[in-house]
């Protein structure tokens, strides 16, 4: 976050952007907008402990934009589409494949979000799948859709959804992606071992040794917290359908630990304080974007009911956790570590008891779906972040046995419905025993997870924290090339400074 | 109370069976394979190997549920040890796990019928029909080998065939062929599976180092083989 004070400092990041040689001409459009979004003041007020906390990195925004004019994420509700079509983009509800495609790739279009690219583009197996006739005719179509979302959607933070029933369109995306090896969309099963059928599961999880896609989410745990219907937008968030997310902050739980002189220090003081100062800035901007820009009155998203205010929830985000404990333990003089010692595991519980029961009881005035109250979200990191750990993650050098790692993970994961996951990378002996990933999958669901995701450590296309990018593609940005996709700027840092390559799972014989 | 001599545990691996299981190595082997990559197993005592009670066995597979989905026997020739494995896979079915077991098929399974009642599938080798050919490669003839792989197919245990492959050494395809042609009657009922093994160097003791692997090709043609008889799934290694 930047406060601009003088003039000339615009002009100068102004220039910056125009004159970069490695950012697409829609890459520099959007950060201009970003750049002029942010000569306005955060909508909080006079708040210096607000702006004390960004200065030690404590609070961090993402670069979220000072002054929101659309929510952050967006889940539009699909369904109601294909059965009302849209009176603003002049739609009927499709009658065949062709249109059916044709219709979600125009109103894609039109979905903002942070990204300036749809985040959420739908249960897409389920909406093309009653319009198919002909397998071949099919594949041709889907192939092409498919294609179109990779080069129009220039951000790997786009989540399709599939399954969790197997469906012929699911069968045709599956086999599809493989062979594209694209990096958009990302993709997620909604998976449940009850309805998914092992032929369907098995070939998400061959294909994610292919392509790094899909992921899976636990199905049966998502629709618990969500009562019924959710989708996983963005990297991995899990969202209401017809609403989505106003705004996501977080907390670099690390950097609170740094600046705390003990344990009860960092429990009494300075978590507390960073707590309601990160909810007092998210309650600002949902308070701005609500009350102070027409979105939630003007959009056609809202006035033909595609999404509800009432259905939006701010995301209060947190990362770091593994150095946070570490410190907390180092600080107490004790050599105990977060992901491998059970002492510094139930600290970090005891972290979150603190923060959800803190959030728990700040009353916002929107987020009508979720009670008033934020979600807690395990952010997957950003540029910026070395020696944060990304979320609730372990550390990447620690190599705690997988199945250690599961079950810590599986303890961690209930408190965050809004989001979190863990990604491993398996070794070409895999490939040919995808039940093997699915059984350890199985397992980590069993012990409390709700999202995970395999890929492979010899293939091209990887799963950085949440997002996939072309390790290939990256060495083409570091030489200077225009990389048509934004996320590769943010894989970067994980790749090259928070060594995500070096991640091995451990304890698993080939 | 029973034990066992035991070399090593895997908790996780993805190569011994179906899914993720748990491998454990049994110390001691009736063969001595030339390209026996495990020669410090074939032993009946080892410096390295530790003779562990069930319930030390047990409380390592309960460590790794609910992420295996069985546990594997191997050795070595590990149904050596068989009264072992009967209590063993009596308590992993408890458990809910399936039980497979590597075995040489130097042993004849038909006086093990209680511990086949609590096997899910037993896994094979091959390693050559020709009795000349298989005495001095293992050190002993192969009829209980076969007449093992006849009785298993039988019953409907025989999950998996495996055939290590050698140049030039080996009559390949005509070991191929023959199993083929002994496995056919019983692939209509139940799956079999045939994994063609090249031989590797690694850990073979060094007398022994000069065994070369297959060319591509020559796999190639013995899966075709296998392929030709029925088998559905064939897996080159
Ligand atoms: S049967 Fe297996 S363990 Fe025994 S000597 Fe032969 S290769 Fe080695």
């Amino acid at each position: 976050m930047k406060i601009y004070q003088k003039h000339e400092e615009t002009r100068e990041d102004v220039l910056q952007i125009i004159q970069n040689p490695s950012l697409t001409y829609e890459q520099q459009t959007f950060a201009l907008a970003k750049l002029a979004e942010n000569q306005l003041p955060l909508p909080v007020g006079e708040d210096e402990t607000i702006l004390e906390l960004f200065e030690k990195g404590i609070i961090c925004d993402l670069d979220e934009g000072h002054a929101p004019y659309a929510p952050r994420y967006i889940l539009p509700d699909y369904d109601k589409l294909f059965r009302e079509g849209s009176k603003f983009l002049r739609l009927d509800p499709p009658k065949n494949l062709l249109e059916a495609i044709q219709t979600l790739q125009i109103f894609y279009h039109h979905v903002p979000s942070i990204t300036r690219f749809p985040v959420y583009l739908g249960r897409i197996d389920r909406l093309l799948d009653p319009f198919i006739e002909d397998r071949e005719v099919a594949r041709e179509q889907i192939k092409w859709f498919l294609i179109h979302l990779d080069r129009t959607i220039n951000d790997s933070f786009s989540h399709g959804n599939v399954g969790p029933e197997s469906t012929v369109a699911g069968e045709l995306i599956i086999d599809l992606i493989q062979e594209l090896q694209n990096v958009t969309p990302n993709l997620t099963i909604l998976y449940d071992k009850e309805k998914t059928s092992d032929d369907f599961a098995l070939s998400c999880v061959a294909s994610s040794l292919v392509c790094a896609n899909p992921a899976f989410a636990n199905d049966k745990i998502f629709r618990r917290d969500f009562k019924g219907d959710y989708g996983i937008a963005s990297c991995y968030n899990g969202l209401p359908i017809g609403g989505g997310a106003f705004t996501l902050s977080r907390l670099r739980l690390n950097k609170i630990a740094g600046e705390s002189s003990s344990r009860a220090d960092f429990f009494d003081r300075l978590l507390p304080l960073s707590i309601d100062a990160l909810l007092r800035l998210m309650e600002g901007k949902i308070k701005f974007l609500v009350e102070e820009t027409p979105f939630f009155k003007s959009s056609f998203l809202v006035k033909e009911g595609f999404v509800d205010l009432d259905r939006f929830v701010g995301l209060f985000g947190l990362v770091g956790m593994d150095e946070a404990v570490d410190t907390l333990m180092t600080v107490e003089g004790l050599d105990l570590v977060y992901g491998r010692d059970s002492e510094a595991n139930a600290l970090a519980l005891a972290i979150l008891d603190v923060i959800q029961k803190r959030v728990g009881e700040f009353r916002s005035k929107y987020g009508k779906i979720w009670n008033h109250r934020f979600l807690l979200h395990s952010q997957v990191g950003a540029a910026g972040d070395e020696g944060t750990t990304a979320g609730m993650r372990v550390a990447i050098d620690k190599d705690i046995p997988l199945y250690d790692h599961l079950r810590q993970a599986g303890q961690v994961h209930p408190y965050f419905p809004s989001g979190i996951g863990d990604h491993f990378p398996f070794d070409y002996t895999a490939k040919a025993n995808p039940q093997a990933v699915l059984d350890i999958f199985n397992g980590g669901f069993e012990s409390g997870m709700r999202y995970i995701s395999a890929y492979s450590e010899d293939g091209d296309i990887i799963r950085v924290t949440g997002y996939l990018v072309k390790k290939s593609d990256l060495e083409k940005f570091n030489q200077g090339e225009q990389i048509s996709y934004d996320t590769i700027q943010y894989a970067k840092d994980p790749l090259e400074k928070h060594g995500i390559l070096n991640r091995k799972v451990v304890g698993v014989d080939g | 109370m029973a034990e066992a001599l035991i070399q090593k545990i895997i908790d996780s691996s993805v190569v011994d069976g179906p899914g993720n299981r748990t491998a454990i190595f049994f110390q001691g082997c009736n063969f001595n394979c030339t390209y026996c990559h495990n020669p410090e197993t074939i032993s009946l005592t080892s410096e390295t190997a530790i003779l562990m009670t069930l319930e030390e066995v047990l409380e390592r597979i309960k460590g790794n549920l609910p992420f295996i989905q069985g546990i594997t026997v191997s050795g070595g020739e590990c149904t050596l040890q068989r009264d072992f494995l009967l209590p063993l896979f009596k308590e992993t079915k408890k458990l809910g796990l399936s039980n497979f077991i590597d075995s040489n098929g130097g042993i004849s399974f038909e006086g093990m019928a209680e511990l086949l009642a609590y096997t899910d599938g037993v896994m094979l080798d091959i390693k050559a029909v020709d009795p000349s050919a298989h005495l001095s490669l293992t050190g002993h003839p192969p009829d209980v080998v076969l007449d093992n792989a006849l009785g298993l197919a039988a019953g409907g245990k025989l999950y998996e065939i495996r055939t290590v492959v050698i140049r030039d050494v080996l009559d390949n395809p005509g070991i191929v062929e023959a199993v083929s042609r002994m496995l056919k009657p019983y692939l209509k009922d139940h799956e079999i599976r045939y994994k063609l093994i090249r031989v590797r160097s690694h850990g073979v003791r060094p007398a022994y180092q000069n065994l070369l692997p297959p060319r591509e090709k020559e796999m190639e043609k013995l899966k075709a083989i296998a392929v030709k008889a029925g088998f559905l799934e064939v897996t080159i290694i």
